[in-house]
């Protein structure tokens, strides 16, 4: 992968765009340790930051077209890249590089803006038409390559981390308060919205073009789902062969580069079976990488022992230990851009560091098979609450929530009615598309209890009044299942897990990750599956475990499914005592600074963890979501000028006229 | 202090932290205001025990005894005639 940087400003000329450029390539530094490049030709710059993975020594961007007059800088990869350019040789076009690059812009020649259309990839895309002088991002599908825009006037700006476009900016940036409910309610803002006022992103499967001073959306390709009666009807074992010929093809082409390639291995059953299949069909370089805790219920490594025993792996851990979060907080929030409501992405700062120190820039990574193939408890839960509605009365139907959730100590002691009661909100509406995730939000929007006065005052919208504006026309005809499958690919997934645990993190130490379990193909062959090959009664991910039999240890795959989770509250608090950059961030006069948060109700939550007394998931989220915003304030809007870069170290390459 | 009073205050500590009595009426229900979680109940059942020297049994773990402050009241009243 890589960062990339541009503007279009009519009005402005070289002397101007050049140094404009450079100043948002120094922000992505990490994403392209390998060396700057821009095209500039008023009123256009396109920057590149390199990572450099495929043909090493001819690949710098940004690149061009036969005659110079379409150019690219893109951030990406397009792994059917070999079969495109063999397609576009054939009729014709010239190539200059051997980069996967250069087929966007000959495919662009030869399709126009459906050239996104044969693409197979992860990629956020800048494309300058110099004859139609316009200019057009496109995201991937699934939204795993960030893209984010700004339009002032007659300028407009875009780029791969947000920090680039407020290195341009002169004024000091705004707090969008609507996007920070959305956090306390979703996990992050609603796309196209960022938290920040005036920025917005390209949403996954979108096209925005920037033309005389106008800017056209495009959807090109969603998440859908059958009409129920329309599900595939092939047995069960036609279709465990199908989808083990598309995931190795996945595999495949997810493993072409020109540096070694790895992979993580959680211990879980979506990265054990990666592994195991890019270990059966030949990979001599392969190494593993996996994260250790020290917390017995959180780490996974016997489980990985197994795999790596069986195989015999070269596998490479790094514990990840309370301190290690506390330290790494506040870069983890400068990568993320947003507050989090789980410190898990921070110890992946640690893994890409770890994967880098290991001379390697690529890993392969499980993210996408729950969504994909219905393995998240939450689609359980939806089954049983959307089947309990029906049968309000009954006694045993409860019961099966505490075989839910074996790993969560405390859930074993709950009161059947509490149980009942958490799970039971909404019961008497099994109908709305997002049945399935109203626990989740009404859990996390308990946070909201430490808004400031001020700040509650300031929010006028409903936010799953916005998600649900959102959401496409023909959702309420589809199966509650896959209904589910689509608002959690649409929030959580690119929004959170792809980016803030995904990208963010891997690209602060230059790592590129890929996702077999996301290659459209795989998600549009898994979207024609009947629900019950998903999840067969309560059984979950049901189809890819039975293709996992033949490829992994009985006790990986019957293993009960464990969410990747960190320390919270623990990480920041021995024996009651934080680090200094925490009571300072949470003292009284820094939250009413500030203005989010009430400082005395914050004190109160700091009494009750100084005296052990928290417990369970609602003030583990309260404390990590209120740090991190106080966090994500210092850093983004009081003190910004301290935390962006004002040089490089590297060489910066004018591709205009070579 | 009242059993209503000390239970009142430490929802609303440990609950809602804050000090404001109007936050929270003795007739509100915790669950459907949003104001505990699954994990809260077992909190708050831990602060009845200690503070009423009485034992809740599992199947007295129900909303008719917890979900709200009258309600708590209530329950830990019942609790103390029978031992007597």
């Amino acid at each position: 992968m890589c960062g990339i940087a541009g503007i279009v400003a009519e009005g402005m000329g070289r002397h101007q765009l050049m140094p404009q450029v450079e100043r948002m390539l120094w922000q992505l530094e990490h994403r392209g340790p390998d060396g700057l490049g821009v095209y500039c030709d008023p009123p256009v710059v396109l920057g590149h930051a390199r990572l450099a993975i495929i043909d090493l020594a001819g690949g710098a961007q940004p690149i061009h077209n036969e005659d110079r007059t379409v150019w690219v800088s893109f951030n990406g990869e397009i792994f059917n890249y070999l079969e495109l350019r063999a397609s576009l040789e054939r009729s014709g076009h010239r190539f200059y590089t051997q980069t996967d690059t250069e087929v966007l812009v000959h495919l662009y020649e030869e399709k126009g803006d459906r050239f996104v259309e044969e693409l197979n990839g992860q990629f956020a895309i800048s494309l300058w038409d110099a004859r139609q002088q316009r200019l057009l991002l496109v995201r991937d599908r699934v939204g795993i390559t960030p893209l984010f825009y700004q339009h002032t006037g007659k300028n407009f700006c875009f780029a791969s981390e947000i920090k680039a476009i407020l290195a341009l900016n002169e004024r000091a940036p705004v707090l969008n308060p609507q996007a920070l409910d959305q956090i306390m309610t979703f996990w992050s803002p609603l796309s196209p919205e960022t938290l920040f006022r005036g920025i917005s992103e390209v949403k996954p499967g979108e096209m925005v073009e920037y033309r005389s001073g106008k800017i056209n959306q495009r959807r090109y390709w969603d998440w859908t789902f059958p009409t129920p009666g329309k599900f595939r009807q092939a047995s069960e074992s036609s279709l465990i062969e199908e989808l083990g010929d598309l995931l190795n093809d996945s595999i495949r082409l997810r493993l072409r580069a020109d540096v070694p390639v790895g992979a993580y291995l959680s211990g879980g059953l979506d990265s054990s079976l990666l592994v195991s299949m890019i270990h059966r069909y030949g990979n001599a370089d392969l190494k593993t990488f996996s994260l250790a805790f020290q917390e017995p219920t959180l780490d996974e490594s016997s489980f990985q022992s197994v795999l790596v025993d069986k195989l015999g792996l070269q596998h490479h851990q790094v514990l990840c230990r309370n301190q290690d979060i506390a330290e790494n907080f506040t870069r983890a929030i400068w990568q993320t851009e947003l507050p989090i409501l789980r410190t898990a992405p921070v110890p992946m700062l640690q893994l890409s560091e770890l994967v880098r120190k290991q001379g390697y820039k690529v890993v392969l990574t499980g993210e996408g098979a729950d969504e994909v193939f219905g393995g998240y408890d939450i689609f359980k839960e939806a089954k049983i609450r959307r089947f309990w509605s029906q049968q309000r009365n009954s006694s045993w139907r409860p019961l099966l929530f505490k075989r839910l959730y074996p790993y969560l100590e405390l859930s074993q002691r709950q009161g059947r009615a509490y149980l009942e009661s958490f799970f039971g909100v909404g019961l008497d509406e099994p109908n709305l598309p997002w049945f399935s995730h109203l626990p989740r939000w009404r859990t996390t929007a308990l946070c909201k209890v430490f808004y400031s006065k001020e700040f509650a005052s300031s929010l006028s919208n409903d936010p799953i009044a916005m998600l649900r504006d959102s959401l496409p026309d023909n959702i309420p005809q589809w199966h509650s299942f896959n209904q589910a499958q689509y608002v959690e690919s649409k929030t959580l997934l690119a929004s959170y897990l792809l980016s803030s645990q995904g990208d963010r993190m891997q690209m602060a130490s230059g790592v590129e990750c890929r996702f077999p379990y996301l290659d459209h193909r795989l998600i549009e062959f898994a979207a024609q599956l009947p629900p019950r090959l998903k999840m067969k009664v309560l059984r979950e991910k049901y189809l890819l475990k039975e293709l996992a039999r033949g490829y992994l240890p009985a006790e990986i795959v019957n293993r009960h499914k464990q969410p990747y989770r960190a320390p919270d509250i623990a990480a920041f608090f021995n024996q009651g005592v934080a680090s200094d950059y925490v009571n300072e961030l949470l003292s009284p006069n820094t939250l009413k600074e500030y203005g989010y948060f009430d400082p005395a109700k914050v004190g109160r939550l700091l009494e009750k963890i100084r005296q052990g007394r928290v417990i369970g998931q609602k003030d583990n989220m309260a404390f990590v979501s209120v740090l991190s915003t106080q966090v994500w304030h210092q850093l983004f809007i009081k003190r910004l000028r301290l935390s962006l870069k004002t040089s490089s170290q590297l060489t910066l390459e004018d591709m205009s006229f070579t | 202090m009242t059993a209503k009073d000390s239970v009142r205050k430490y929802i609303l500590e440990n609950f809602l932290f804050t000090d404001d009595t109007n936050a929270l009426r003795d007739d509100d229900s915790l669950l459907d205001k949003g104001i505990i979680d699954s994990t809260g109940v077992m909190e708050l059942i831990a602060f009845i025990e200690a503070e009423f020297h009485i034992k809740v049994t599992e199947s007295e773990m129900i909303p008719d005894n917890l979900d709200s402050v009258h309600h708590i009241a209530r329950f830990v009243a019942s609790k103390h005639l029978v031992k007597a």
